[in-house]
C-alpha cells in the first residue's frame, strides 16, 4: 500500500491509520492545544482549541477532522491564535482566577494555556453564581466555579467507568456537571476511584487533601504515627521530585518520611504477601467445592464499591480477604495494642478510594479505624515539598523491622495482573526459577484492560480474566451472566493499568503507566525474595501473633448489611 | 383494513364518490389560531345550526356513499390568519372571515340555504369586496402545494385523504417503482431541504440508501423553534397524512421499515392529529407489517420533543429520541451513516417530506417547473410582525421578498414604513429596503448573508428598533444554546450582555468592535449550526443599521423610541398649568410639584410608562 500524506503547516506528514488530523498533528510535534480531547475516551469536540484552518480557509475542530490524504492544513494563522485567545478569554472570564490558592496551581490546563497564549487581560466580568464546595465525598472535593464544561470527567465515568455518577444538567450558560438531582457526591453512585480527577484539566475535581491533619498528628509528641507505603506509589512518585518516571524511588520516600517526622515506616507490600497466601488458599478451596466461582478479587475498595451498588449478588463471590492496606494495618494497630503512645496508622496510597474503604465500619475497631489516615502520593509530594525536603538529595534508608521484609510477588501488586501473577505463583508445584517466568508469559502482563490466561492447578485448567477499568469488568460480569464467559479467577483494579494509574497518582500518560509498571517488574526482579510464602515474617506472624486471629485480623464479611 | 393494493383503489374510488355526494360544504379553519379564536365553538354551532333545517349534514367521510348532503369539516390552517377565525364555503369557494359563533346561524340560511352571499363577513379591502378566497389579494400570488390540502379537507380523517388521491404516490413508489427509481425522481427533482439548510433530498436518500445496514430509520424534523414560525405546525394540523405518507416514500426508496416524527411537545394539537392519523393509517393496514400484501413494513412512532431548541439539529435529535440529553455532537459521522440508534438515518424536515408525495405523483420534470433551476418547488412562510396581512403563505422559490410583503402581506400595518425583515429566526439576518427585490431561494439569500431558514418571515417598521431586535434573538439563542461548545455557551452570552449594555444606554464604542469580534469567533468555532449562526443577526444588524447602534451608544438616543431605558420623560414646564393631574396618575409617585406651577418628573423613579402623557390635557409631558 502507499503511504498517504497530508500537510501540516507546509510540511508533508504521513497518516498512519490515526482516528483524526489531531493525532497527526501532534505526530509531527506540535501539541495543538486542548481542553477535551483524551484518546481513550469519545471524541466530544467542545473546547474548539484545535481547530485548524484549511486551504480554503475554512476552520475545523482537529480532533473531529478524519484525515485525508493531500489534506492540507495550518494550525498556527493569525485568526486561528486570535481564535484560541478569544475562548480562552471567554473561559477565564466565568472562572475562579484564585490560582495561587487553588490545588490545581502550576498543573492546571487553563493556567497553562493562558500562560501559553499571553492572555495578559479580561475584558468580562466574572458574572458566575458563587457556588459551594462539594465536599461530601471522602475521595474528591469538586469545585463549579473551577469547571469549564470539558466533560472529561462526565465520559470518564460513564465510558471507562461505566459509574454515572456524574453528568450534564441545565443549558447553555446556566450548564453545569451534576450529580443526579444534584445531590452531594456521597450520596450518590460515585465509587471513589478518582478518575474524573484525572482527567479534570482544572481544579473543578481534585483529590481530597487531608495532609493538614496529619501535619497535627505529625507535631504531637504523645502519638505515635506509623506509616506503610503501596506498591505503586514508588513508581508514581519520582518524576515530580526530579526522576524519571516509573524510577523506583522507594529508599528516599522512606528516607523522606522518617525526616518528615512519621515514627516507623512499612511497605503494604508486606501486607500484600499475606494477601497472596490468605487468597491463594481460599481460592483453593473454593476450586474443590466449586462454591462461589468465579472468585473476585478484593484488593480494590472503588471496584469492592461498585460491586455493592451494582452487583449485591456477587459480593459472595468477592474474596473475603481484607486489602494489602487494611492486613497490615491490623497487624500494626495489633502489634502496637500495648504500646504506651496513641498509634495512628496512616497509609501512602496511589488511590483515592481507599480514603473511603479506610472509613469503612468493617475496618474499625471500637470506632477506631485500623487506618486513621489515607494520603495519597500526590498529597505525600506536598509533604515533602512542605518539609522543604530536597528529595533528589536524600539517602535512601530501609523500612523498618519487624515488618520489614516483603516478596516481590507483594511488590507487583500495583500493576494490573500482579495480583493474579501473585497468586499463580503461590499455586504453582513447580517452584522453580523457570516457572516464574512462565508465569510471567501466561498473559497476565501488559497494559491492556481485559486479559486472559489458563493455568494448570492440581491437574485442574483454572481459566483466570484480569481486568482494569470498571467498564471492562461490568462488560465482563455481563457475558459471565450471560453464559458467554466463564472463569474461576477475577483480578479487577477500578483504575486503568491498575493502581500505577491510580487517581492519587501524579497524572501521567498511556507511556508513563507503562514505565510505571515496568518499575514494579523490575522491582520484582531485583528481590531476592520472589514469592510471598518465602517471606520470613510471613511464618513467623503465622505461628506467633495471628494464631487464632487470622479471621480477625485478615478478613472481612462484605455481605453484611453496607453501612458505610 | 386494505389488504391489497386492488382493495385499497376501490375503497378509494367510493371515498371520491361520497366526498362527490357532498354537494355543499363548509370548512371551518381549525388550526391553532382561529382554534383559540374560538373555531370549534363556531364547528359545533354549524352543526347546530344546520339541524334546524333539515338538510341533512356530514360530518364524517363514511365509506358507504350516502345522499346529498351537506359537509361540515374542520380543516387545516387556511393562512390567513390575521383575519381568523375563518370559514370556507365551498363549492363557491366564499371566504368569511373573523367569524363569530353568533353568525352560524346566518350563514346555514343564508349561504347554504340560499345560496347568497354574506358581505358583512367578507374580507374587504379598500372599499372592494372579496367573495371567494381566490380572489383576495393574499391567496392570489401564492402556489400552494405542500399547503395544498389546509383548509380543503378535514384534518382528521384519512377517508377524505383517500377521497383526494392520499397514498397514490406512496403506493405508486411501493408497486410501480423500484427503490432507485424513487430515489432518482427525487434526485431529479432538485428538492432541497426545507428545514433551513437546503441539501439535496435526493443525494440524502441516496447515501442512505447506499448504506450496508439491515436497519434504517427515517426520521421527520417537526421540532420548529424559530420564533414566528410555524409553517411546520400548519402542516402537520392540516394535513398530517401528507407528512406520513412523504416518509412511507422515503422508507420505501430507502429500505427502512421504521420511522419517528420528532413534535414539539408545544404543538398539542399537530401531535393529537399526527396521532389519529397514524392510528388511521395503521387501522388501514397502510402501515404496519406486510402493507397491501407487498411484504413492505413500515411504522411511525411520535416523539414529543421537551422545549429545546437545539433539538432541531440533526444529531441532537436523534440523542433526544435516543432518551439523551439534546446535544449536538460533532461529525462526521453524519447521520446518513451513524444516525438514530447509530444507524443510517434519513432526516428531513416536515415541509420537505410534505413535498415528496407530489413529486412522486407528478413527477421531478413537473416539479422542476416550478421556481428557479437551483432551488425549485415552492416554500412556507409565516408573515409576522407589523405586516398587515400576518399569516401562513406558500410561493414559488424565488418569488422576490417584496412581492411577498406588498402583495401577499399587504404591505406594512398602520401605513408604517418598511424597515427590515429578519428572514430564518434566530440564525437568519435581516434583509433591508435595498433588498426587496431580492427573489427569496436558498442560494440568493445565502449571498445576501441571510438563510432561508425554516421561513419564518419576522417583517419591522420604522418604530423597530434594531438593536433590540438583535437582543432579541441573541436573547433567544442564548437560552436555547444547549452549553456544549465554548464560542456559542459563553460567546453568545457576552454578546447579550454587551447587547443589553447598548440598549439601555451604558455602552461605549468600543462595544461594537467587541460584538464584532466575538461574532467572528462564535462563527467560525462553534460546534453546531446553532452556534455558527448564533451571531448573524447581530452581524447584519450591525452591517445595516450601524447608525442605530452608535445612537444608542453615542447619544444616549433611540432613533425608534422603543428602548425603554433610553426613554426621558419630561415636562415642559412652559406648557405645564400645574393641574397635578399627572402626578396623581403616576403609578410610581414619580411627579411632583406645586400647584399652579410646573410639576417635575423624578427620571429616577419613572418607569417610562407613559401614563402621564396621555393624561396631560394640555400636551405638556413629552418623551425625548
Amino acid at each position: 500500500m502507499n503511504t498517504e500524506f497530508m500537510v501540516i503547516d507546509n510540511m508533508p506528514v504521513e497518516i498512519n491509520g490515526e482516528r483524526n488530523i489531531l493525532d497527526v498533528i501532534r505526530k509531527a510535534g506540535i501539541d495543538l492545544p486542548t481542553f477535551c480531547y483524551y484518546s481513550e475516551l469519545s471524541v466530544y469536540g467542545a473546547c474548539r482549541m484545535c481547530v485548524v484552518e484549511d486551504q480554503w480557509g475554512t476552520i475545523q475542530a482537529a480532533c473531529s477532522t478524519p484525515p485525508k490524504a493531500g489534506m492540507a492544513i495550518r494550525t498556527n494563522t493569525p485568526r486561528l491564535r486570535k481564535y484560541r485567545k478569544m475562548i480562552l478569554e471567554l473561559l477565564l472570564s466565568n472562572h475562579c482566577r484564585d490560582c495561587t490558592t487553588c490545588e490545581k496551581n502550576g498543573k492546571c490546563k487553563l493556567q497553562e494555556l493562558a500562560q501559553r497564549f499571553g492572555i495578559k487581560q479580561v475584558r468580562f466580568h466574572n458574572t458566575s453564581e458563587d457556588s459551594e464546595l462539594d465536599t461530601s465525598s471522602l475521595c474528591i472535593v469538586r469545585d463549579k466555579s473551577k469547571c469549564i464544561l470539558c466533560g472529561d470527567c462526565v465520559r470518564m465515568c460513564n465510558e471507562v467507568q461505566n459509574v454515572g455518577a456524574i453528568d450534564f444538567a441545565f443549558r447553555g450558560s446556566k450548564m453545569c456537571v451534576s450529580t443526579a438531582f444534584d445531590e452531594p457526591l456521597a450520596n450518590t453512585k460515585c465509587v471513589g476511584c478518582g478518575q474524573c480527577s484525572v482527567v479534570c484539566p482544572t481544579g473543578a475535581i481534585v483529590v481530597r487533601n487531608d495532609t493538614a491533619k496529619l501535619w497535627k498528628e505529625l507535631s504531637d509528641k504523645n502519638t505515635k504515627v506509623i506509616v506503610q507505603i503501596a506498591p505503586a506509589v514508588r513508581v508514581g512518585i519520582g518524576k515530580e521530585l526530579g526522576f524519571s518516571e516509573g524510577q523506583n524511588v522507594m529508599g528516599r520516600v522512606v528516607a523522606a518520611l522518617r525526616r518528615i517526622g512519621f515514627d516507623e515506616v512499612f511497605d503494604t507490600s508486606t501486607g500484600a504477601d499475606f494477601t497472596v497466601l490468605e487468597e491463594a488458599e481460599e481460592f483453593s478451596k473454593r476450586l474443590l467445592t466449586e462454591d462461589n466461582l468465579p472468585l473476585f478479587t478484593s484488593c480494590c475498595p472503588a471496584w469492592v464499591r461498585y460491586a455493592e451498588l451494582n452487583y449485591p449478588q456477587l459480593l459472595k463471590n468477592i474474596s473475603t480477604c481484607r486489602s494489602p492496606m487494611q492486613m497490615l494495618a491490623s497487624i500494626l494497630k495489633e502489634h502496637h495494642r500495648e504500646d504506651e503512645k496513641r498509634v495512628v496508622v496512616v497509609a501512602v496510597m496511589p488511590c483515592t478510594a481507599k480514603k473511603q474503604e479506610a472509613a469503612r465500619d468493617e475496618f474499625k475497631e471500637d470506632g477506631v479505624p485500623y487506618v486513621d489516615y489515607v494520603i495519597t502520593t500526590q498529597e505525600l509530594i506536598h509533604l515533602i515539598k512542605e518539609a522543604n525536603l530536597i528529595f533528589t538529595e536524600i539517602e535512601p534508608e530501609a523500612v523498618d523491622m519487624p515488618f520489614g521484609t516483603t516478596s516481590g510477588s507483594g511488590v507487583i501488586f500495583g500493576v494490573t495482573g500482579g495480583v493474579t501473577e501473585a497468586v499463580i505463583r503461590r499455586l504453582s508445584d513447580d517452584k522453580s526459577s523457570f516457572a516464574l517466568r512462565a508465569i510471567a508469559f501466561t498473559g497476565v502482563r501488559g497494559m491492556q484492560g481485559v486479559k486472559e490466561a489458563r493455568i494448570d492447578c492440581n491437574g485442574r485448567e483454572v481459566k483466570i480474566a484480569i481486568v482494569s477499568g470498571l467498564k471492562n469488568a461490568d462488560d465482563l460480569i455481563r457475558s459471565i451472566q450471560k453464559g458467554e464467559k466463564q472463569y474461576d479467577f477475577v483480578e479487577v483494579m477500578s483504575c486503568p493499568g491498575g493502581c500505577i494509574g491510580g487517581a492519587g497518582q501524579p497524572v501521567t500518560n498511556r507511556d508513563g503507566k507503562y514505565n510505571r509498571g515496568a518499575g514494579l517488574y523490575n522491582a520484582d526482579r531485583m528481590s531476592n525474595i520472589k514469592r510471598s510464602e518465602e517471606n520470613p515474617i510471613i511464618k513467623e506472624l503465622y505461628d506467633g501473633m495471628l494464631k487464632g486471629k487470622v479471621h480477625k485480623l485478615l478478613h472481612v464479611n462484605y455481605l453484611k448489611p453496607d453501612r458505610s | 383494513m386494505f389488504l391489497n393494493r386492488e382493495d385499497f383503489k376501490n375503497a378509494c374510488t367510493t371515498y371520491t364518490d361520497s366526498l362527490a355526494m357532498q354537494i355543499k360544504k363548509i370548512l371551518v379553519c381549525a388550526g391553532t389560531g382561529c382554534v383559540a379564536g374560538g373555531a370549534i365553538e363556531i364547528y359545533e354551532q354549524l352543526i347546530k345550526s344546520n339541524e334546524k333545517y333539515d338538510v341533512p349534514c356530514t360530518v364524517t367521510l363514511e365509506k358507504e356513499p350516502h345522499d346529498k348532503s351537506i359537509g361540515i369539516k374542520k380543516s387545516g390552517c387556511h393562512g390567513f390568519c390575521e383575519m381568523g377565525p375563518l370559514v370556507r364555503i365551498e363549492p363557491q369557494g366564499w371566504l368569511y372571515i373573523k367569524v363569530k359563533p353568533e353568525d352560524c346561524a346566518e350563514i346555514i340560511e343564508q349561504s347554504i340555504i340560499n345560496e347568497t352571499f354574506i358581505e358583512r363577513l367578507a374580507y374587504k379591502k379598500e372599499g372592494v369586496i372579496y367573495p371567494t378566497q381566490e380572489e383576495i389579494p393574499f391567496y392570489k400570488k401564492q402556489t400552494r402545494l405542500a399547503l395544498e390540502h389546509c383548509g380543503h379537507i378535514d384534518a382528521t380523517s384519512i377517508n377524505e385523504y383517500l377521497a383526494i388521491g392520499g397514498y397514490q404516490a406512496f403506493t405508486k413508489a411501493l408497486f410501480d417503482m423500484s427503490q432507485e427509481d424513487v430515489v432518482e425522481e427525487i434526485d431529479l427533482s432538485n428538492l432541497r431541504g426545507r428545514g433551513g439548510g437546503g441539501y439535496p433530498t435526493g443525494r440524502k436518500w441516496k447515501q442512505v440508501k447506499g448504506q450496508n445496514s439491515s436497519i434504517k430509520y427515517i426520521v421527520c424534523n417537526g421540532d420548529e423553534g424559530d420564533p414566528g414560525a410555524f409553517m411546520d405546525r400548519s402542516i402537520m394540523e392540516g394535513d398530517p397524512h401528507r407528512v406520513l405518507e412523504g416518509m412511507m416514500i422515503a422508507g420505501v426508496a430507502c429500505g427502512s421499515s421504521e420511522g419517528y416524527i420528532y413534535v414539539r411537545a408545544e404543538y398539542p394539537l399537530a401531535v393529537s392529529r399526527l396521532e389519529t392519523a397514524i392510528g388511521e393509517a395503521k387501522e388501514r393496514g397502510l402501515l404496519g407489517r406486510n402493507i397491501l400484501s407487498s411484504g413492505f413494513d413500515f411504522d411511525i412512532k411520535i416523539c414529543k420533543g421537551a422545549g429545546a431548541f437545539v433539538c432541531g439539529e440533526g444529531s441532537a435529535l436523534t440523542a433526544s429520541i435516543e432518551g439523551k440529553r439534546g446535544m449536538p455532537r460533532v461529525k462526521p459521522p453524519r447521520t446518513v451513516e451513524h444516525g438514530l440508534f447509530d444507524k443510517p438515518t434519513v432526516l428531513n424536515n416536515v415541509e420537505t417530506f410534505a413535498n415528496v408525495p407530489f413529486i412522486i405523483h407528478k413527477g421531478a420534470k413537473w416539479y422542476k417547473a416550478i421556481g428557479p433551476e437551483n432551488s425549485p418547488g415552492t416554500k412556507a412562510f409565516a408573515l409576522t410582525g407589523n405586516i398587515e396581512n400576518t399569516g401562513l403563505i406558500e410561493v414559488p422559490m424565488g418569488t422576490t421578498l417584496g412581492e411577498v410583503i406588498f402583495d401577499i402581506g399587504g404591505g406594512m400595518r398602520g401605513g408604517h414604513d418598511f424597515k427590515a425583515v429578519q428572514i430564518g429566526g434566530p440564525s437568519g439576518g435581516c434583509l433591508t429596503k435595498d433588498q426587496l427585490d431580492l427573489p427569496l431561494d436558498f442560494d440568493s439569500l445565502k449571498k445576501a448573508g441571510a438563510m432561508i431558514g425554516s421561513g419564518g418571515l419576522v417583517v419591522m417598521d420604522e418604530h423597530t428598533c434594531m438593536v433590540e431586535v438583535a437582543r432579541f434573538f441573541m436573547n433567544f439563542t442564548q437560552n436555547e444554546s444547549c452549553g456544549k461548545c465554548i464560542p456559542c455557551r459563553e460567546g453568545t452570552k457576552r454578546m447579550l450582555e454587551i447587547l443589553d449594555r447598548i440598549v439601555s444606554g451604558q455602552g461605549v464604542i468600543e462595544d461594537l468592535d467587541m460584538l464584532l469580534e466575538l461574532a467572528d469567533t462564535i462563527s467560525a468555532t462553534a460546534l453546531c449550526g446553532l452556534g455558527k449562526t448564533a451571531a448573524l443577526p447581530v452581524v447584519s444588524t450591525i452591517r445595516n443599521f450601524r447608525k442605530e447602534y452608535e445612537a444608542h451608544i453615542t447619544e444616549n438616543r433611540c432613533p425608534s423610541r422603543t428602548c425603554q431605558k433610553l426613554k426621558r420623560i419630561y415636562i415642559a414646564s412652559e406648557a405645564c398649568r400645574g393641574c397635578s393631574k399627572c402626578s396623581r396618575l403616576c403609578p410610581v409617585g414619580a411627579i411632583s410639584g406645586k400647584i399652579k406651577e410646573p410639576f417635575l418628573i423624578d427620571p429616577v423613579k419613572c418607569i417610562k410608562c407613559g401614563a402621564c402623557i396621555e393624561s396631560c390635557a394640555f400636551k405638556a409631558i413629552k418623551e425625548a
